[in-house]
């Protein structure tokens, strides 16, 4: 049944008449589905009392943690339900298999790409202007994890698209803040600074923000800030960085390049990855948003591959892969189905996470709801820090 | 100033048919929550522009808050059939910022606002809910009126598509007849011939659309008409304003987004003959998302909008290869305007294919869909979904026929 218009109603607000009952319905049907579909997963809620302490034993080298977010929200059907699985053919065949994968990931906070990545990070429902350069008003994960830890900041990175994510790092909390975060590197900058003066062969790689035609806030140090990072962090010339970037199609795999630059003369303990080019969904094409899930996930592949053939990563690497939200349903008459994450109902809301590599079991499904603010304290417990600010709390079948 | 203030001189800025509405209907008004008023003052102050069916609705809407709040007197505690439809709107907690808005004069912006406000503040959920409960209520005590006769959608995909190799009408499929052996010859001509036909059998205003992703072929003058290349003007015009606000200091997104629903149709180089019609094509440019800059976007929010407000009987969609993707700059450049256009074809049919289902389940909500048809097309080839009450689901069939055989047997 297909949810009516509400008249004049529906323009307002949201009056905007899904039945949330059935969507739920929906969603717990693709999960299932999804569970069935997934062959040689085991679902996860009976292995639980089984001695998951042995999974984290034997770590020789210092543990690794990489966090993708699978960006620009994707929903279950074009993802992990079975008529979207054809668009991630590597998680479907190479990493959910190895993985403990969660199949509801609740969101509850705001839905904007940067809010909502900054909950992720703080796990705390931030509700900093999603448009506005503003840091996080908790601590990041990054922030707990250098205090505690005492690490340096060559130790915790964020590499984002550009819009707004630059203020990520590091929160505007007073007992953390400035300088304790992590290093935050926006590869369209590098590439932009990098470019003596406009070129045609890169403007595909200097997309941005889907949402609003604003372009990137200024930085601190402008293109000379940029051009350190590249010359100091990353050890790399900025012809080698252009001649490479002329090879990519994309902002993501843009980031991509920087991530394998990252851990190839960093080794960041700390790496987290922010995909964006799925949002060009907001522009209403449906080809255009499948091709930015099935690039995506191609990406999270390269990722895991990388980590698996990088001394300083293999074998002490535990990868997250998640959505930041899903998108509006089709049925809900309030939104415009795939194009936007507007009506905040239960498939935006949902989506899903999987874990893999160091200390975690694999080929596991498990089918209850874990919470979007539940990733850093989890974190903190594979890593040893502690996340008092947080709202979630470690989700118990990784540790 | 409070829902309880209003006077009927509170409305003079309005539109005079709209300001006639609101005061026939002030006691209600009165009595309605802050969180919800200016959501419907929104719609009343457009009243003069409004489509037939949409005036329709909103007539039924405020009577039907008139009788809830006949008892009431304002500023005593309001009845329990009152509190029944909006006390979940009452739960709302509003910020003074909001309170202190021009609610009344610009309503839109204040809804705006709102939305910020219920997600900064979580309401988000709360008030998702109040609303839902409101919609069903609202369903309920003022049921939709059947359409003058079963309704008919027809979209076109796939314009400059030699051959494709994918998975067509995935979604739809389920619900109606498969068939193979499509006549193409002659087939846009045919669907227009019958759209025409429908508009003289049932004529009522804005009744019968036509929709075209490009430049519209021939039609009948009693057909509504929109079309992406209609409005190239507009949209140039439109990007150029776009690139301008965006280079001013202290703007915004928010500021942009509010500016841009202020254009008027003369705003964008529109001399207007039909100012309903005009403005609701200037809305899709200036409300829509990506429909300045991709076909198939501009295409699919208009039949979305074109169902919702104007319930047509008749709605003919031809989806047109949108433009490749550029940076999102280059995108809403009017410079790049002057360039050539590069065309993405195969992308556009598959943004026709999700378009044409998203125009099924609109046309779906609407009063009568147990009696409505829809049809999709692969233009120039021989493949069609058909969904009728008269046919079976999940099917498929090697029958036949061109376009005008294949609407009878859907008849």
């Amino acid at each position: 049944m297909i949810t009516k218009y509400s008249q004049s109603a529906l323009n307002r607000a949201a009056a905007l008449g899904s039945n949330p009952r059935e969507v739920v319905q929906r969603l717990a049907w693709n999960r299932r589905e999804f569970l069935r579909d997934a062959a040689g997963l085991v679902l996860g809620g009976a292995l639980l009392s089984s001695g998951v302490a042995s999974l984290a034993a034997a770590t020789p080298k210092k543990r690794k943690i990489v966090v993708i977010t699978f960006g620009g929200g994707a929903r279950d059907q074009e993802t992990i339900a079975p008529e979207g699985q054809e668009y991630i053919p590597h998680l479907m065949s190479e990493l959910i298999p190895q993985s403990s994968f969660f199949t509801q990931v609740v969101n509850r906070g705001i839905l904007g790409h940067y809010v909502a990545t900054a909950s992720l990070a703080t796990g705390f429902y931030e509700t900093v202007n999603n448009f506005a350069s503003l840091p996080p008003e908790h601590p990041t994960a990054f922030e707990y994890f250098r205090k505690q830890l005492n690490r340096p900041s060559s130790d915790a990175w964020v590499v984002a698209p550009s819009n707004g994510f630059n203020r990520i790092g590091e929160s505007s909390h007073p007992a953390y803040g400035q300088g304790t975060g992590a290093t935050v590197v926006l590869p369209k900058h590098l590439l932009a600074a990098a470019l003596a003066s406009g070129s045609s062969d890169y403007e595909h790689l200097l997309r941005d923000n889907y949402e609003t035609p604003f372009q990137v806030p200024e930085l601190k140090g402008g293109g000379e800030f940029q051009l350190a990072q590249l010359d100091q962090l990353l050890k790399l010339s900025v012809d080698d960085f252009k001649a490479h970037a002329r090879t990519l199609s994309s902002p993501d795999e843009l980031s991509v390049y920087i991530v394998r630059q990252l851990m190839q003369k960093v080794a960041p303990s700390l790496l987290w990855i922010t995909m964006h080019d799925i949002d060009i969904a907001h522009a209403g094409t449906y080809s255009l948003y499948v091709d930015g899930i099935k690039r995506t996930d191609r990406l999270c592949a390269e990722v895991w591959k990388m980590i698996q053939s990088e001394p300083e990563y293999a074998g002490n690497t535990t990868m997250f892969v998640l959505p930041d939200f899903g998108r509006d349903a089709d049925e809900d008459a309030g939104g415009n189905g795939f194009q936007h994450h507007r009506t905040g109902g239960p498939l935006s809301r949902t989506t899903w996470m999987l874990a893999m590599g160091a200390g975690v079991r694999e080929g596991v499904v498990y089918d209850r709801p874990v919470d979007a603010t539940d990733l850093v304290p989890t974190l903190g417990a594979m890593m040893n820090f502690s996340t008092p600010h947080s709202q979630g709390k470690p989700i118990a079948e990784l540790l | 100033m409070k829902p309880i203030d209003l006077k009927p001189e509170s409305f003079q800025a309005y539109p005079p048919e709209a300001r006639k509405l609101a005061t026939d209907y002030l006691a209600a008004l009165q009595t309605l929550p802050l969180s919800f008023l200016p959501s419907l003052l929104r719609e009343v102050i457009d009243y003069d522009y409004k489509f037939p069916a949409e005036r329709k609705a909103l007539e039924g809407e405020l009577a039907n808050m008139r009788s809830l709040s006949a008892v009431n007197t304002p500023g005593l505690p309001q009845n329990a059939g009152h509190r029944e439809w909006l006390g979940g709107f009452e739960q709302i907690t509003l910020s003074p910022h909001l309170e202190n808005l021009d609610w009344l004069n610009q309503p839109a912006l204040y809804v705006e606002q709102l939305s910020s406000h219920l997600w900064t503040t979580h309401q988000q959920d709360a008030f998702r809910a109040a609303a839902m409960d409101y919609a069903t209520r609202l369903r309920a005590a003022v049921p939709p009126e059947a359409p003058a006769t079963p309704r008919l959608g027809i979209a076109v995909i796939g314009q400059g598509v030699d051959a494709y190799e994918g998975h067509l009408f995935r979604k739809l499929r389920p619900h109606g007849v498969y068939f193979n052996r499509i006549q193409p010859e002659n087939g846009l001509p045919q669907l227009l011939a019958a759209v025409a036909a429908r508009a003289k059998a049932h004529p009522a205003p804005y009744a019968h659309w036509y929709i075209d992703g490009g430049q519209p072929a021939e039609h009948d003058s009693a057909i509504t008409c929109v079309s992406y290349g209609g409005l190239e003007a507009a949209r140039n015009a439109l990007l150029g304003k776009i690139g301008a606000d965006t280079k001013q200091p202290g703007m915004g997104p928010e500021a942009l987004r509010t500016h841009m629903a202020q254009l008027l149709p003369a705003d964008l180089g529109r001399k207007s003959t039909d100012e309903t019609l005009d403005r609701f094509q200037i809305r899709l440019l200036t409300e829509g998302s990506g429909t300045q800059i991709f076909s198939t976007s501009f295409t699919q929010w208009a039949a979305r909008e074109a169902l919702r407000r104007a319930q047509p009987l008749t709605m003919l969609v031809r989806f047109a290869p949108r433009q490749r993707q550029k940076p999102m700059s280059e995108l809403l450049s009017a410079a790049s305007a002057q360039t050539p256009v590069e065309l993405d074809p195969l992308g556009s049919l598959v943004d026709g294919d999700m378009g044409a289902y998203y125009n099924w389940l609109n046309q779906q909500r609407l009063p009568g869909a147990d009696r409505s048809s829809f049809l999709v097309w692969f233009e120039g080839h021989n493949t069609a979904v058909a969904i009728a009450p008269s046919l079976s689901t999940g099917t498929g069939s090697t029958t036949a026929g061109d376009l005008s055989q294949l609407l009878k047997w859907m008849a």
